[in-house]
């Protein structure tokens, strides 16, 4: 119970320290981001006083209001969920585009990492095992695929099957002419055929750093005296592989894991610009683009909660496979 | 038996040969390539744009592919390509250099001396590196570098520098919290030393390895990132890295026209460059964990033996 106590104060105190960081990154900049967003944002129609109070919450103020109760304001506002109007997309509210845009991103980034790290770790289970195997000969090939550069990969790809074979579309989430969104057979089909390509660049990409690092771990427990005792004790050798030998070198991958989730929604940023799919990375870029700092913010934030939020996830659940942390703490 | 005795005797007389750093270098090839490529590629970065052409010079030969004149062809404004990349490799060079330095610098001073001082000042130190762990790093370089509209290289390398020090600075304080309770490192306080003796006698020189390691991560990293954020376009204004003559090369429709003259070089110099740095980190990782070199197929050439002899020896010891 105080473990877990610990790690709920900890996440607090990141997403504080988060919070803060998004506070003062616009008041330490040079320039005026608010009379930039306020005057986007006249040229769409007129801007109510609510739409000024909430801006200047959101980037600081010049009308001589002490740094402490924007900042009150500012925490006060993100608590009731006011993120402010958007520029690029007026008149939608951020948190709308927030609500349309995230789970593509989720849907698409969380399942290809989730195919590249089980793929990753099963294949480089094997390779601990049989090592010197061609498989193992095969893991300096898949991390050449990940010191190429992911956007540089991608195009590439996207050149080779969306251009000169196509069999991927170019862009897109989802076939916009012939199906309508929802829970229907042909929107689903049609949102697999549109996310095939960019998923599998992302495996692509990023299979080879998990196969190395359970491979390694794997050449490492193997020399340990229990894996002696599990073969002396005469037990089948998949079961020496999984029970014994990949259980406990598993463990670092899955706290990479954890870290690699903030990698992962920083790489959306890449991948959907890439393959101009309507997630909220795309969403950033269009904002940074429209110079829309409330939408920016927005995002930001979205991403840093989503962040936090899978790294407190895979460390309550990494208490529950490794014993030892618990104890530690 | 005889026959593997026999064996192993030449090689050692082959060995005795060369001197003993060239002879190590030739037993480790993964470390040996990665020198090799990643020393040309620093050489290509330092001497090219001093012969080359001017990168920016304008022309009215749009799009030509490589000539005499021009080796990598020209871009759409008839800019000669291969100037561009030397260019381009000194500026990705240098974001990568700046931000090796600093995030040895970071996360040396956040890990080493916050795991060695222990007390509160490790657990503030370790509370400030897990909170920039879970930051994200590239949408706050982008929310940061769109506030900035003249960015020059050196901002840019801050910038990655400060959002992915915390990484490394993780991994050292982990194995300096091993080191420092060693009994050397007992001993020598016993021995009265001083602290900042300690630290920097006995615990530093064992970390290198380690923290050799970590900077050759930072600069992939860093490189990398550079090029992603010079992609989208956000990356320092008016310079040549390889990610924007990518960017470049994006906007002027090198793919969909296949000017891959244009393309294909900055792509493929990172992609080396960044293998060539994985390759040191490999070798490096094996100089650290000496669980991950022994009996792989290098080590059995090292030894002059072929499976079977390998096993045959194996049989005959046992």
């Amino acid at each position: 119970m105080r473990h877990l106590l610990r790690k709920l104060g900890f996440y607090l105190v990141a997403l504080w320290a988060a919070l803060t960081v998004n506070f003062f990154v616009p008041r330490l900049m040079p320039g005026d981001p608010v009379e930039i967003l306020l005057s986007k944002l006249g040229q769409h129609g007129p801007v109510t006083p609510e739409m000024r109070a909430s801006v200047e919450a959101l980037l600081g103020t010049n009308s001589g209001e002490s740094l402490w109760s924007q900042y009150v304001d500012y925490l006060g506002n993100l608590a009731r969920g006011d993120l402010g109007t958007s520029v690029v997309f007026y008149p939608a509210s951020v948190g709308s585009i927030i609500e349309q845009t995230l789970p593509w991103t989720i849907g698409l980034i969380g399942l290809a990492t989730i195919i590249s790290f089980l793929a990753g770790v099963g294949l480089g289970t094997v390779a601990g095992w049989k090592r010197g195997s061609w498989l193992d000969n095969l893991i300096p090939v898949t991390t050449m695929f990940q010191s190429v550069p992911y956007f540089w990969l991608a195009l590439i790809l996207l050149f080779a099957f969306g251009s000169i074979w196509p069999l991927f579309p170019l862009n897109g989430g989802y076939d916009v002419y012939n199906v309508t969104p929802g829970w229907n057979g042909p929107f689903l089909g049609s949102v697999l055929y549109y996310g095939a390509l960019p998923a599998i660049t992302i495996v692509l990409s990023s299979v080879g750093g998990w196969m190395l690092g359970m491979r390694n771990m794997m050449v490492s427990t193997l020399s340990e005296d229990y894996m002696v005792t599990a073969e002396a004790k005469g037990l089948r050798p998949g079961r020496i592989m999984r029970r014994y030998a990949a259980r406990n070198a598993v463990l670092p991958s899955v706290s990479g894991f954890a870290i690699s989730l903030g990698f992962v929604v920083a790489g959306s940023i890449v991948t959907e610009a890439v393959f101009s799919y309507p997630g909220i990375g795309s969403a950033l870029l269009q904002s940074v683009g429209g110079n829309d700092y409330a939408l920016m913010q927005g995002i930001f934030l979205v991403i840093t909660l989503s962040v936090l939020g899978a790294n407190l996830l895979v460390d309550l659940l990494y208490s529950v496979i490794d014993p030892r942390t618990r104890a530690r703490a | 038996m005889t026959m593997t005795t026999e064996l192993s005797e030449t090689a050692i007389e082959d060995n005795a040969r060369k001197p003993i750093k060239v002879r190590r270098l030739a037993r480790n090839p993964k470390l040996l390539a990665g020198l090799i490529i990643g020393g040309a590629i620093v050489l290509f970065g330092l001497l090219g744009p001093l012969v080359c052409q001017d990168p920016r010079l304008v022309n009215d030969i749009g799009l030509t592919g490589p000539s005499a004149e021009h080796w990598l062809g020209t871009t759409q404004t008839g800019q000669d390509v291969l100037a561009q990349l030397a260019h381009g490799t000194r500026g990705s060079l240098a974001v990568g250099a700046i931000v090796g330095v600093l995030t040895l610098l970071l996360s040396a001073f956040f890990g080493v001396v916050g795991a060695y001082a222990g007390g509160w000042v490790d657990e503030m130190f370790s509370l400030f590196t897990n909170i920039m762990l879970v930051i994200p790093g590239l949408p706050l370089v982008i929310v940061i570098s769109s506030y900035v509209p003249d960015k020059s290289i050196w901002l840019v390398s801050v910038v990655l520098a400060i959002t992915s020090w915390a990484g490394s600075a993780r991994v050292l304080r982990g194995y300096t919290l091993s080191l420092r309770s060693r009994d050397y490192v007992l001993a020598s306080r016993v021995a009265g030393e001083k602290r900042w003796r300690i630290l920097s006698v006995e615990i530093l020189p064992n970390l290198i390895p380690l923290l050799a390691s970590q900077v050759v991560f930072a600069v992939i990293f860093a490189i990398l990132g550079e090029a992603g954020l010079s992609y989208l376009g956000l990356g320092a204004s008016g310079s040549f890295t390889w990610g924007t003559m990518l960017y470049y090369a994006q906007n002027g429709l090198a793919l969909r026209l296949g000017a891959w003259w244009w393309f294909v070089p900055p792509g493929l110099m990172l992609a080396l460059f960044g293998a060539a740095l994985s390759l040191i980190n490999f070798s490096i990782d094996e100089i650290i964990n000496p669980k991950l070199r022994n009996q792989t197929r290098a080590a059995r050439k090292g030894w002059r033996m072929s499976r079977e002899q390998l096993s045959k020896a194996k049989e005959a010891t046992l």
